[in-house]
């Protein structure tokens, strides 16, 4: 039934580069399909988020890409600044956490002039479903509870869950993703405090046109 | 016709993944925390099932059985990443839900398993039926399990569901219970194993009154 080429090691192993060929063929030309209108997709859903997190009233720039990045320690934040007349209003930038599992959650902080928080909003995570994914706002408005917060409300000690003495809620069964995430946006507003002349851009002229 | 009578009937009941093959178990504890996710999940595979079971039943008579499995592995992972990044760059809406469930589908023994058991000496249409059996199968019963731990655990039924069908299927979500505390075990992946456990047993029940 078989012919007997196909038993020597040679058609295997042609075989088997074969396929291996074709499938890395058809995957590089499909990521140069895709490549262009994923990128798109991304930049749109970035958009969307740092509408979330600053209001329309903030600012009159394109808010993508009015962007500076700062190092913080090692690695670089890249911060949108929201402009209205051309002053700095608010600025977004992301913040990550370590989640519950082994990957990080990551989210976008608006932080207006004088530091108080204007948004929170959970961009990619990937917490427990049913459990840890109350911080999307589309299954929860926990996430919500930080709007208009600041370094000194609550003062630093209230911020953490209420179970290690502060003032947010944890939500059922999961404590461990909002003790992580009060304390990533916490992180954030020290990064604004920390930066804050460079990030509002008041005297600094040039950077980005 | 009495065939694909029969390949339906294996894939949906006979022979479930789960039920009788227990197959792709990882999977199944890990998303059916609701029977949004299971539906989901089980729709992502299904796709997956069928792309993967046609181009393997079109290559069988090429392929040797000495490297059928390095073979298999490469096909259905390299379907996957494609599935991946069409839906990604061209159905981005739906792939904001099911984007989470889209490379769990490689480590999905019972792709790899179809492939073995089925397409790799059966013609490319019942190939292609099997895989569509197989994957309903499957996506019934993770929405059976999914339900069940939903109920159980948060009293709600298709919570979500809109995000997943669109704005039109609100009508599926359903609150059980107001003011319910919660039964978290049921959402933990023990909860999985007891509601697995019991459907088994269930199913077990059956056949034997059946027989």
């Amino acid at each position: 039934m078989k012919p007997e080429f196909r038993q020597s090691w040679g058609y295997h192993t042609a075989l088997l580069g074969g396929v291996a060929l074709l499938t890395s063929a058809a995957i590089g030309v499909a990521d140069h399909l895709t490549r262009a209108d994923i990128v798109q997709r991304q930049l749109e859903d970035l958009q969307v988020t740092l509408q979330q997190v600053v209001p329309t009233a903030y600012y009159d720039n394109d808010l993508v890409r009015d962007a500076v990045t700062v190092n913080e320690g090692n690695r670089p934040v890249t911060v949108y600044r929201a402009r209205r007349n051309g002053q700095v209003q608010a600025v977004c930038y992301q913040v990550s956490a370590p989640g519950y599992g082994s990957s990080a959650m990551v989210m976008v902080i608006g932080v207006d002039r004088n530091g108080a928080l204007l948004g929170v909003r959970v961009i990619s995570h990937a917490e427990t479903p049913g459990l840890g994914d109350k911080i999307e706002l589309s299954r929860s408005d926990w996430i919500l509870r930080f709007n208009g917060r600041s370094l000194n409300d609550p003062p630093p000690s209230g911020w953490a869950v209420k179970k290690d003495g502060g003032v947010f809620d944890q939500f059922t069964g999961a404590t461990i993703t909002p003790r992580a995430l009060v304390k990533a946006v916490k992180g954030g507003l020290e990064f604004f405090a920390a930066h804050r002349a460079l990030l509002l851009d008041d005297v600094v002229v040039g950077g980005n046109p | 016709m009495n065939d694909y009578r029969n390949i339906v009937a294996d894939g949906l009941w006979r022979n479930n993944v789960v039920f009788t093959q227990m197959l792709a178990l990882c999977p199944l504890m890990a998303v059916t925390t609701t029977a949004t996710n299971g539906l989901g999940m089980g729709l992502a595979t299904t796709g997956v099932l069928v792309a993967s079971n046609i181009v393997i039943a079109s290559l069988r008579h090429w392929i040797v059985e000495e490297v059928r499995i390095p073979i298999y592995v490469l096909l259905i992972a390299a379907l996957v990443s494609l599935a991946d990044m069409a839906i990604n760059a061209w159905l981005h809406e739906l792939y904001k839900v099911l984007g989470l469930f889209i490379p769990l589908i490689v480590v999905n023994c019972c792709v790899l398993g179809r492939a073995e058991a089925f397409a790799s000496r059966q013609p490319v249409l019942a190939s292609a039926v099997d895989g569509l059996a197989m994957g309903l199968g499957y996506t019934l019963t993770l929405m059976l399990m999914g339900g069940c731990r939903e109920m159980l655990g948060s009293a709600t039924l298709f919570a979500q569901a809109s995000l997943l069908l669109g704005q039109s299927f609100v009508f599926l979500e359903t609150t059980l219970i107001r003011n319910y505390h919660g039964f978290l075990l049921m959402l933990l992946p023990p909860g999985g194993f007891l509601v697995l456990g019991f459907l088994l047993a269930g199913r077990r029940l059956l056949e034997r009154r059946q027989s």
